[in-house]
């Protein structure tokens, strides 16, 4: 009784609503008709009326409340035909199964088209949320209490203090509770008050800054004192959060490079085979995803998996049919293989416009690859981009390993070295050429299977990345596939550290300069390969 | 180049498209489409191409124009700036197209811009734009700054309460000159002081989002409602959306307003990470009136594909093209002269139930709608203004463009008049043309 009483009472000091709390009946009444008004009030054009509406359910102490509020938010309240308010338990696909809003009752399978959304706004979103929260934080779930608590910080008033602080003394979970005393002291700060500002020294968090910061400018000196205090002491560890960011973010766009690289770094680095089509091969890499997620629907992240086998396939045997149909009869003219492959380029472009689609595909991140890792309040990571530099480097791992321990690596070697004495060594040198051009395609192809989580997957993906693909191999070395992987990870840092204060545009062409300037000092790249080989 | 010459041959290939038309009147009347059908602007060019085809197909079914058939000329500029240049003259002086709908990027628009002046050909504009320009052979049916741009920050700062500003764009003639007139709008209307609005120009194509992402994140974090106003074109705006929800930024905490992103972009994405985000445009297919619904059907019949989407420049395709027919109907005859003269004041029903009428200055009336992403790749509409805007070729907010007006009606005849000085200042078409290909 007194729970409910006194989160129908937050609720509504929350939501800037004055409420009678002895007016309230207590908990449950099950009403059904009642609450069938409640929610009629909700299906109305005007946002403002709605706002209304959701107020009204939270006063009315219906246990369905939560339910029917978390349901609005996630547009999962809606109406049939006939009037009645059902809850959609699952939007995947085209027929959605519903339930009784009001009974729970399982009402099978609805179409689309027999259902109407109840839409919501921004500002209801917020009112939403903010009503959740404060409902959840007397919850049985400990997630749930966490994530209500973390969304309060920055919305505590005078009149939420006191019963927060009785939660406080109750709550059992630790990160519960510095999470509200931090909303409790934010509030404090702001008001100028020494207690929160000396509760809030320390931390990390944007919430907690901006309160300080306010209260570094308040009447008092001497709280305004320490707040400015309290922020300079964080000061340090906000840089090294930062840079620690930036070094990510450098890693992770050098993954990227290196991913498009690496295939190129077979093909051009150990074959000596201009591919302009190399691109084109990582589109129907990321083209194999979309297509695997069209095939298995519903089940993204197995289709994204079973894309890294299938993409390396489909790459890979494109690869060979250009290899067989156009490269190998231009051997040692490397001007005509650039423009026959550029060619090639162009058609497979304009062949998936044609076949496909001008428009771009969509390919779905699979929950587990979305959302970002919190490694402390100033600094999280996202999940997308590690998995990505995590599948970079196996990669490449697996390309040195093939390089150096397999019979194919050692084969591939000698027959780039001199191809006539390895073929009197009884190597067959045209099937080496074809695995190893298989091989560096099939690269190709499990990168755009990896892009296709980062970028747009269409035509175009291939040209964007081409010329930086070039730019990576010339830049690491010729031929040698560390010095691919140590260039692509240091332009990528060297990009992301001087785009904040250069833009974007700039630090692309100060990092193109740069290159060019290196390569004039050292034309074989970083790491030159030593020796006979070099010379061939 | 020889001006003289080529004006010559501009001149004669004119008259010969005169003499042509006088002496065979069952022939078709060509319609020019001038879209770019591969290359980057494909993605968005292709489908207005058709939006063209299927307004023609049904004009031709209702017993086509004068009692003429229509006939479609295809060209492919390939996405290709010097390119459109080259195929509008085709279309011009080689195909004798009575009139040419066409272009999407700004860039390719002052391309072309000098062709259709020196052959005197029509262009119909589709596409939302920077304004600062209004030329005489040019109609803007797309929305100039104060049809898109303004109402939409009025609308956050007013109805959001949005105090801090991150301008996020491509970099390119649009995106700045739009840039350039927000700036001038929130610091002189309504005080916005420097340190709450941030810039940032990105590549076309830009992929890697993160250090841009997150710096809006650390922009947004002082306690002030914050919204990033995005002029990102195309394709970047995949990887930007999904950086934005990756680093958790939401719609309720961060809202972005996107000038650029429509039904047919987001169908490239995976929206339910982005509900709640914002577009400003005149048309959303989710407008609930029975125009609407009659062209969604068409359109899904003509591309055969039960889930083809519609868009704002389809739509002002849409009215453009029945502007055109009307004002052709009007003058009972193609020729561009009369055409350019009869249009002005032409007034036909636009897709959102109301009109849309063509103004002396080339650009038409729309209504403002602002929408929030939903889940399905739709938009929800969530205000729009009372009644229709009519399109300033000239931003009231800058300082060098506030005194201009453009009136093509008789006698005045000028698309840049300084009400100052009395003057005309001429066409500076060119030499801005020139300007925007150097970039």
């Amino acid at each position: 009784m007194r729970r409910f009483l006194s989160w129908g009472f937050l609720c509504a000091v929350l939501l800037g609503i004055t409420l009678n709390v002895q007016a309230q009946t207590g908990p449950g009444t099950s009403d059904n008709d009642a609450a069938l008004e409640l929610l009629e009030a909700l299906d109305v054009d005007s946002y403002r009326d709605k706002g209304e509406a959701i107020t009204a359910i939270l006063q009315s102490d219906d246990e369905r409340a939560r339910d029917w509020l978390q349901a609005l938010l996630d547009g999962r309240l809606q109406r049939t035909g006939s009037g009645r308010f059902v809850v959609v338990l699952d939007n995947a696909g085209r027929n959605w199964p519903v339930e009784d809003a009001l009974t729970h009752e399982p009402l099978g399978e609805m179409s689309r088209r027999e259902l109407d959304r109840i839409g919501i706004n921004n500002a209801l979103r917020n009112q939403l949320r903010s009503a959740i929260a404060v409902v959840d934080l007397y919850s049985p779930s400990v997630e749930r209490r966490r994530i209500s608590a973390e969304r309060l910080l920055g919305e505590v008033d005078g009149e939420l203090v006191e019963p927060i602080n009785e939660l406080i003394a109750e709550e059992d979970d630790s990160q519960v509770r510095t999470r509200l005393t931090q909303a409790v002291a934010i509030y404090r700060a702001e008001q100028g008050e020494m207690e929160g500002v000396e509760a809030l020294t320390g931390s990390l968090h944007p919430r907690a800054r901006v309160a300080l910061g306010r209260a570094a400018h308040g009447d008092d000196p001497v709280v305004a004192d320490a707040a400015r205090n309290a922020l300079a002491s964080v000061e340090q560890n906000l840089k090294i959060n930062r840079g620690i960011e930036t070094l990510y973010f450098g890693l992770s766009l050098g993954s990227v490079l290196v991913l498009a690289a690496i295939g190129l770094a077979i093909t051009f680095g150990v074959m000596g085979v201009i591919n302009m089509a190399h691109g084109e091969l990582m589109m129907l890499g990321a083209y194999t995803t979309w297509m695997m997620q069209q095939l298995l629907p519903g089940q993204p992240g197995l289709a994204l998996i079973l894309s890294i086998p299938a993409g390396f396939l489909v790459a890979a045997l494109v690869g060979v049919a250009i290899e067989r149909s156009v490269i190998q009869f231009l051997k040692g003219r490397p001007l005509e293989t650039l423009l026959a492959t550029f060619g090639i380029s162009l058609i497979l472009q304009q062949l998936v416009r044609t076949v496909i689609s001008p428009l771009n595909r969509t390919v779905i991140t699979p929950e587990w690859m979305s959302g970002s890792l919190v490694i402390n309040d100033a600094l999280s990571l996202t999940i997308n981009r590690m998995v990505v530099l995590g599948f970079a480097l196996v990669v490449f791992a697996g390309l040195v390993l093939i390089m150096r321990r397999t019979r194919l690596g050692l084969e591939v070697r000698a027959v780039t070295q001199n191809r006539a004495m390895a073929r009197s060594m009884g190597i067959r040198a045209t099937r080496v050429d074809i695995l190893t051009f298989a091989l560096g395609s099939g690269v190709a192809g499990l990168a755009g299977v990896a892009l296709s989580q980062l970028t747009n997957v269409g035509p175009n993906l291939g040209q964007n990345y081409i010329i930086d693909s070039f730019m990576v191999v010339v830049f690491g070395g010729v031929g040698n596939l560390w010095g691919t992987l140590v260039a692509g990870l240091s332009l990528g840092v060297i990009n992301q550290i001087l785009e904040p204060w250069a833009g974007a545009v700039l630090a692309k062409i100060i990092v193109l300069v740069f290159i060019i300037l290196f390569i004039q000092k050292r034309p074989r790249g970083l790491f030159p390969q030593k020796g006979r080989a070099a010379e061939g | 180049m020889n001006l003289k010459k080529q004006a010559l041959l501009g001149l004669s290939a004119l008259a010969l498209s005169v003499s042509f038309h006088a002496s065979g009147n069952d022939d078709p009347i060509k319609v020019g489409i001038l879209h770019s059908l591969s290359g980057t602007m494909a993605i968005s060019e292709s489908t207005l191409k058709d939006t063209v085809e299927m307004l023609i197909q049904q004009q031709n079914e209702a017993g086509g124009l004068l009692g003429r058939q229509l006939e479609a000329v295809v060209v492919d500029p390939a996405s290709n700036w010097p390119l459109f240049a080259e195929r509008a003259r085709e279309l011009l002086a080689q195909h004798e197209v009575d009139v040419v709908f066409g272009n999407w990027t700004s860039v390719s628009r002052k391309a072309v811009l000098p062709v259709f002046e020196e052959l005197n050909g029509l262009l119909f504009y589709p596409v939302q734009y920077e304004g600062e320009e209004s030329s005489a052979n040019v109609f803007y049916t797309g929305a100039a700054p104060n049809q898109q741009a303004i109402p939409a920050v009025e609308y956050l700062i007013n109805e959001v309460g949005i105090e801090r500003f991150a301008l996020v764009g491509t970099d390119y003639v649009y995106p700045r000159t739009t840039n350039r007139i927000l700036e001038a709008f929130l610091k002189d209307e309504h005080g916005v002081a420097d340190d709450d609005i941030m810039v940032n120009y990105t590549p076309f194509g830009h992929s890697d989002w993160q250090n841009i992402v997150s710096e809006i994140r650390r922009f947004g974090e002082e306690g002030k409602p914050t919204a990033v106003i995005s002029t990102i074109n195309g394709d970047a705006n995949v990887p930007f959306y999904r950086e934005l929800a990756n680093q958790g930024i939401d719609a309720a905490d961060i809202p972005v307003i996107a000038f650029s992103v429509g039904e047919q972009e987001l169908s490239g994405i995976d929206t339910a990470p982005l509900v709640g985000h914002l577009a400003a445009w005149n048309y959303f297919m989710s407008v609930d009136t029975d125009e609407n619904f009659d062209f969604i059907d068409a359109w899904i019949e003509h591309t055969g594909d039960e889930e083809a989407v519609t868009n704002d420049p389809m739509e002002a395709h849409y009215i453009g093209f029945n502007m055109w027919a009307e004002a052709v109907r009007k003058a009972g005859t193609t020729e561009v002269d009369a055409v350019k003269d009869a249009i002005i004041g032409v007034t036909v029903p636009n897709l959102s139930g109301g009109y849309a009428a063509m103004m002396p200055n080339h650009h038409i009336t729309k209504p403002v709608l602002i929408g929030e992403v939903q889940d399905n790749g739709q938009f929800d509409i969530v205000w729009q203004t009372p009644s229709t805007v009519a399109g300033d070729a000239w931003s009231d907010y800058l300082p060098g463009s506030r005194d201009l007006i453009a009136d093509w009606r008789k006698p005045m005849e000028c698309g840049n008049f300084n009400v100052v000085n009395g003057s005309c200042g001429g066409s500076t078409a060119a030499e801005e043309a020139e300007a925007a290909l150097a970039e």
